[in-house]
């Protein structure tokens, strides 16, 4: 593992800690969504359509009825008006519905919720219904007959622009001219969508892997018109979200409804193959980059646009030229987005949504401009890198790119390329090196959480913060025994409920930035606490000392001359358990931040959306693909990846996590895609043997270099987000070398054998 | 998973009594060894069985491994892990260890038998899927959405206008170009049948083979020789491991002095069944094993393919797979 575990800079210590949780994990003693043992319950399965356009004219449910165990069954026509729409995650555009009409808008929409008293009984049951329909030709993706496209609304300010991008590119010396297409993708989270529902009299307890608790707490208020306070979520784990557990989702009401109308328990689990269409997904872009240089590789102009496919009511789209535009030092930009809508299920966020399709456009022309430059691509990025943004002139805050590029490459040993494409060769494969940035920007939200300290020197915190499997248990461990001066052993850490205090969505990489901030915050305030509480008394041998010289170390209470007492009595002295509820609203965030959340909406301040810096982490991705030179397989038998990403906070699960990211990125590049049937407008492959992802013989090697980095300005603790970084060059890096090995400059995903015949 | 009776057969005899059922794909009976294909297709809803034999008994009596001078005599409640790590086997006949090795995953391999993995059933997402009125395998006249549909994984060999699903497996490939023949039992005795014969060509989808009502397969007999010695099994798919064929290829070689005396192929990832290419077999015969006539092999091999547009890969594909098998068989020593 490379990392500078010496880093003394580094405010939470930089020492790599085991997952605090991973115990409980690898026991099955952690409970996820549908483990939780409930008295008695019914089990729900869904019924999904099997067309993708039209209306649902009527039910045949004798067989189903048949089957023993049969309770109940919910649809449109028996629903009464008891089931809402949820509210759109982020924006305010309109859904595709359930059960409130006869409506149906993509492929697997839920038509029906078949209650029975076993799973198998249930199964069987939904299995056994039969949906008549008023089919209707359904439009499928890009170029199908009946989509509509429009420009896209954006969410924060217009599109950048600025100077005249057409004007340099027509004058320019060296251009690149090209399209490029990402396919749509699912999460596949390996927990599937489980809902536990338990009523007791107005109260609902949904146990649900969630990425949001406060914002389903508050959505599912709305869906089942009841007070917010008659409703707590808990996920204390989820089994990868990885963006699809963050909004809420159809089923989570209907199993509500389905528990209060049998007045007992139910348990909805929906199937693999279900979760391919009663979720979100990472819907597919086509992309249009134009890229001019003057012979020195300097940039003169950038144009990118992208088309994304949503559903028909929905406006939904990631709109990654916001991020691409920042990258490089360019006098001339011009951008744009549009969505296509389709009859398809509402895409929503996946890891890196706007930066893992828009990248891949971006790096991939900057690899060609190196090509006709007759430049090496880490050249030409450092050519054109920049320690200002270039769209709205503020400083990053820190940008090491080209430390990451410096350091990935020598580990990777970048000087062996020789740049000439299909020049390398070990036997029978080719071999290609590629390489690209990788960016994530840093955002950080509001959060508030709540302290306890006994006089025995244990210290409890609760936060309604996301255990997705980054390792947030451990991080805030980390930071509350680093801010307390007692060891990680002695720190108990309660998250995803509700009944917590409240933190934003875990999305966007804000959770360690948000998390620590907090947990830091509600520390420092204990501290004043204690602290007033030893200089006021008359034993402790900080009587009369002034407060703020104190400070918590190595389970003491130290100040001023080397004047020490220990933790336990600077405790015990304010009674039983010191507790403490504390807030945090970061710079550039208004207090109303804080209350939104509670009312679970979740507002951060952004990295391209800030006053003071434009703040991003970086990276660069080093790939070493192989092709066999008669059948064309593409093997990525090497990755280096480098990131500077802030102060890391637990060295150990930010390896994993930037790792995990790597892997996904060369999976998208390489294997995944959701296969459509064009005609019916259906997802062909939604099962984990076809929907492809690779296996550990295709990572044979991935190393993460982890640059040290110290940002004052991002935030106090200097924490950058990693969730998603990993992943954002990776498409464009594979691509680069398969183009290097081959001579084949593939421009669409994924880059499958048929493609390099 | 629709409610069943679950018998358990001790012997061939009474696991023939016990399979009454007529028809294949839609039978009410199904016997049960391995698990691996039927299990799934029954929680899928697509199989959906009244009763399941258990014959996993059998494997007391026919599961050996015999390596003769004849060739291979496997029985066919086998494990397919214990084939692929057996010596013998990997000496004499490395096509057949290899299209274990490479099939599949560990886990699978432990349980599923030689017997169910040659009958398994094709992975064309249509047929896997009854929310697909459309497959004449599953549902007998109601047509074939692969043709018009998403066919990357189908075959383009042997097909025709009501199915284009693919025979998925990788031992059969081996199988049928080796010539093998296959040991039944059943209420009619037992009896030996060429394994060419046990799949049915394409017409009838939802008839997939040609053992009767009750019949068991008790073993697999391969012949040996030189082609056995020098074969191999290549295997080209999307990822390393864990993942059918996009295209395979079975090569046997008798080379004297370079020249081929006999060849023996077989192609995967291509066909509606186990597939042989005896013209492209003897194409080569009396012919130096060479780039230029493994390439002629290969294109007589995929002649009269029949694509359907996400498959129009697959004739090139299949062509360069039998190419690098031969080049590489060439070059082994045996």
């Amino acid at each position: 593992m490379a990392y500078d575990a010496g880093d003394t800079a580094n405010p939470f210590g930089g020492q790599p800690h085991p997952r605090i949780d991973g115990k409980a994990k690898v026991t099955g003693a952690a409970r996820y969504g549908s483990d939780e043992p409930v008295a008695n319950p019914a089990f729900a399965y869904l019924v999904t359509s099997s067309i993708a356009k039209g209306r649902v004219t009527g039910f045949q449910l004798d067989a189903a009825r048949a089957v023993r165990g049969y309770i109940d069954i919910l649809t449109h026509e028996n629903i009464n008006g008891e089931y809402h729409t949820p509210p759109p995650f982020g924006g305010k555009d309109g859904q595709t519905t359930t059960l409130e009409s006869d409506q149906v808008w993509h492929d697997g929409q839920i038509v029906a919720v078949v209650l029975a008293e076993t799973f198998e009984a249930a199964r069987e049951a939904a299995n056994k219904v039969v949906v008549n329909y008023a089919v209707e030709a359904p439009s499928a993706t890009f170029d199908s007959p009946g989509t509509t496209t429009e420009p896209h609304k954006p969410q924060s300010g217009p599109d950048p622009k600025k100077g005249d991008a057409a004007g340099a590119f027509q004058g320019a010396a060296v251009k690149v001219d090209a399209q490029y297409y990402t396919p749509p993708q699912h999460h596949n989270p390996i927990e599937l969508f489980a809902t536990t529902c338990v009523w007791d009299g107005p109260h609902l307890t949904v146990y649900e892997g969630s990425q949001f608790m406060w914002g389903m707490k508050n959505a599912l208020a709305k869906q089942l018109q009841t007070d917010p306070t008659n409703i707590r979520a808990v996920s204390r784990f989820v089994g990868g979200g990885f963006g699809s557990k963050g909004g809420t989702r159809p089923q989570t009401a209907l199993c509500a409804i389905a528990a209060r109308r049998l007045n007992r328990p139910v348990k909805l689990v929906a199937t693999r193959d279900q979760g391919f269409t009663v979720a979100t997904f990472r819907a597919e872009t086509r992309q249009h980059v134009k890229l001019a240089a003057s012979t020195d590789g300097k940039l003169v102009s950038f144009f990118h646009e992208g088309w994304e496919v949503t559903s028909r009511p929905s406006g939904y789209n990631v709109g990654g030229v916001d991020t691409t535009a920042r990258m490089y030092a360019c006098p001339n930009i011009a951008t744009a987005v549009n969505v296509v809508h389709a009859d398809r299920n509402t895409p929503g966020f996946q890891r890196a949504p706007a930066e893992t399709p828009y990248m891949f456009g971006l790096e991939c022309a900057m690899d060609e401009l190196a090509y006709a430059l007759a430049m090496d691509p880490i050249e030409l990025r450092r050519i054109n890198d920049t320690q200002v943004d270039p769209v709205s002139g503020l400083k990053f805050s820190s940008r090491s790119l080209m430390q990451c590029f410096d350091q990935a490459a020598a580990r990777f040993g970048w000087k062996n390329r020789n740049p000439k494409p299909a020049s390398m060769r070990d036997g029978d494969w080719l071999i290609g090196y590629g390489c690209a940035t990788a960016c994530y920007p840093t955002n950080i939200g509001p959060g508030a959480a709540r302290l306890a300290i006994t006089p025995d020197g244990k210290a409890t915190i609760g936060l309604a913060a996301h255990e997705i499997g980054t390792g947030a248990y451990t991080t805030v461990a980390i930071t509350v025994a680093r801010t307390l001066g007692i060891p990680v052993e002695s720190v108990t850490v309660n998250l995803g409920d509700s009944d917590l205090p409240p933190i934003p969505v875990a999305g966007g990489s804000n959770n360690a930035a948000s998390t620590s901030h907090v947990a830091h915050k509600v520390c420092m305030e204990a501290l004043t606490k204690i602290a007033a509480a030893a200089v006021a008394a008359s034993d402790s041998p900080f009587h009369g000392a002034d407060p703020a010289t104190l400070k918590l170390e190595d389970g003491a209470l130290k100040g001023p001359g080397n004047r020490s007492e220990p933790l336990q009595k600077a405790v015990g002295r304010l009674g039983g358990k010191l507790e403490v509820y504390a807030e945090n609203i970061p710079k550039g965030l208004q207090p109303e931040a804080m209350a939104n959340l509670y009312k679970g909406m979740p507002m951060m301040a952004r990295g391209s959306g800030r006053k003071d810096f434009t703040t991003y982490a970086f990276g660069a991705q080093l790939v070493e693909v192989r092709v066999h030179e008669r059948t064309r397989e593409v093997r990525a038998p090497r990755v280096v990846s480098a990131f500077a990403a802030g102060n890391i906070i637990n060295p150990l699960t930010a390896y994993s996590q930037l790792m995990g990211g790597a892997i996904w990125g060369l999976s998208a590049a390489l294997h995944e895609a959701t296969e459509l049937d064009l005609t019916h407008a259906r997802y062909m492959n939604d099962n984990l043997a076809d929907y492809m992802v690779p296996v550990n013989a295709d990572v044979p090697s991935v190393e993460i270099i982890m640059v040290p980095e110290h940002d004052e300005g991002v935030n106090p603790l200097g924490v950058k987000g990693i969730g998603e970084i990993g992943i954002v060059g990776m498409n464009a890096a594979v691509a680069n070398a398969v183009f290097h090995a081959t001579g084949k400059r593939i421009r669409d995903l994924p880059i499958r054998v048929e493609k390099l015949l | 998973m629709r409610p069943f009776t679950y018998d358990r057969a001790e012997d061939v005899t009474l696991a023939a009594r016990a399979h009454t059922g007529q028809g294949q794909t839609d039978a009410p009976v199904q016997f049960l060894a391995g698990g691996t294909t039927l299990l799934d297709l029954m929680k899928l809803d697509v199989l959906r069985p009244d009763r399941v034999v258990d014959i996993t008994p059998l494997k007391a009596r026919h599961s050996e491994i015999e390596v003769t001078s004849a060739g291979l005599r496997l029985g066919a409640l086998a494990s397919m892990a214990s084939v692929e790590d057996n010596p013998e086997v990997k000496r004499a006949f490395p096509a057949v260890a290899q299209s274990m090795a490479l099939a599949a995953s560990p886990q699978l391999r432990n349980m599923a038998t030689l017997g169910g993995n040659v009958l398994q059933r094709t992975r064309c997402p249509y047929y896997r899927d009854p929310s697909w009125a459309e497959c004449n395998k599953r549902k007998p006249g109601s047509g074939c959405a692969a043709i018009k549909g998403f066919n990357r994984q189908n075959a383009v060999l042997g097909v025709d206008d009501r199915c284009i699903a693919q025979y998925p497996g990788d031992f059969g490939v081996v199988l049928a170009a080796f010539g093998a023949e296959v040991e039944v039992a059943g209420p009619g005795g037992a009896r030996r049948i060429p394994f060419h014969t046990l799949h049915r060509p394409a017409g009838q989808p939802h008839l997939e083979h040609s053992l009767q009502p009750g019949e068991v397969i008790i073993a697999f007999r391969i012949p040996g020789g030189a082609t056995a010695r020098r074969s191999l099994y290549l295997k080209v798919r999307d990822r390393q491991s864990y993942e059918f064929a996009i295209a395979s290829a079975a090569v046997g070689l008798d080379l004297d002095g370079g020249v081929v005396k006999q060849a023996r192929i077989g192609l995967g990832g291509m066909a509606y069944r186990p597939w042989r290419a005896e013209a492209a077999e003897a194409a080569l015969v009396g012919k130096p094993l060479t780039e230029d006539s493994a390439h002629a092999a290969a294109e007589i091999a995929l002649r009269g393919a029949v694509t359907h547009g996400h498959n129009d890969y697959k004739p090139e594909l299949g062509r360069r797979t039998l190419v690098r098998a031969l080049m590489q068989a060439a070059k082994m020593e045996a």
